[in-house]
């Protein structure tokens, strides 16, 4: 699945993601985490985990994901990136 | 009378945090709100993060209710799809009328058989929130076996005479002893309209007794703090 387009969703608020997608002209996924040091440095890898999966999932490839995350559980997280790609497809 | 009879708290299907507190507050049910509560850029996002927390978080204590938008609006036929999947206790239908409550059964049928589940397991609650509704509550809550109850939107219903709404309420107690009697005469839970200022205790503690009075099972809440007063007046 291609994305065509630039698209958000979720929100910037307490125990929300806010996913921000974009075609990724040199292919392949590349992802942008942006939380607190603390929560970056204890939930980084998984909250990554959860965004890759969800990409997977969907059957997307060249993709710029940034995500700037407020405390949001996995299946804030799913919901978020899932909308946002299904908005810039 | 069926569960979430004394209350059901709403919140939006948008907040993350609001869909993880909503069980800690003991009401009956919570219905997480796709519609009133969700603005319409975000009826996508809101549809996505309830069927993601259906599927993650325990709300095994407590009935969950999902308001749909309405079939008219464009958004309802993919609330159905998308939100009866994970198998919610009930759908709670907005503008009520015998047509859409048809139409709703057959994709809720439909989906209950792809999905496995048993037949007619899923609920359906109207809101009655229009004259029209008002007019013809009773055959709106029997015509389908899976209403288990109705909940009265006072907002919406003055919204649609050009009506103020007052604390006092006088200007909807035609409206509450319809709805009131149609329910006690199917047996059915008659959930009264929330009262919105959910900082007055005093203001909502004389709602719930006039509602309860009236012949009302229980009341809606917009705020978890609401839930205590109204099981005890409801209890």
């Amino acid at each position: 699945m291609k994305i065509t387009k630039a698209a958000q969703a979720g929100a910037s608020e307490s125990s929300d993601i806010l996913i921000m997608v974009m075609p990724n002209e040199e292919g392949g996924i590349k992802l942008e985490l942006d939380s607190k040091g603390v929560i970056l440095k204890q939930f980084g890898k998984q909250i990554e985990k959860v965004i890759r999966e969800k990409i997977e999932e969907m059957g997307v490839q060249d993709i710029v994901v940034k995500a700037k995350d407020k405390g949001a559980l996995d299946y804030t997280i799913r919901a978020r990136v899932q909308a946002a790609i299904e908005r810039a497809i | 009378m069926k569960q979430y009879r004394k209350s059901i708290l709403f919140v939006s299907g948008n907040n993350p945090k609001m869909l993880q507190d909503a069980p800690i507050f003991g009401s009956d049910g919570v219905v997480f709100d796709l519609e009133q509560a969700v603005a319409v850029e975000e009826k996508d996002s809101a549809r996505l993060l309830v069927k993601e927390a259906l599927r993650f978080l325990d709300y095994s204590g407590v009935d969950v209710i999902i308001r749909i938008n309405a079939l008219d609006s464009g958004y309802g036929e993919q609330d159905i799809e998308l939100i009866a999947r994970e198998r919610p206790f009930a759908v709670m239908i907005p503008k009520a009328s015998p047509e859409q409550i048809t139409k709703i059964e057959s994709k809720l049928a439909k989906i209950e058989l792809e999905e496995g589940f048993p037949a007619e397991s899923i609920k359906l609650i109207p809101v009655i929130e229009t004259a029209y509704a008002l007019q013809y509550v009773h055959k709106i809550i029997t015509s389908s076996p899976r209403i288990t109850g109705v909940f009265f939107n006072a907002e919406g219903l003055t919204a649609d005479f050009g009506m103020q709404r007052t604390k006092k309420g006088e200007e909807i107690i035609y409206a509450r002893s319809r709805i009131v009697v149609a329910c006690r005469a199917e047996k059915l839970n008659a959930i009264d309209t929330p009262f919105l200022d959910s900082n007055d205790y005093e203001g909502l503690e004389k709602d719930c007794y006039r509602a309860r009075n009236m012949g009302f099972t229980g009341k809606a809440a917009i705020d978890g703090r609401q839930i205590k007063i109204i099981h005890d007046i409801f209890d």
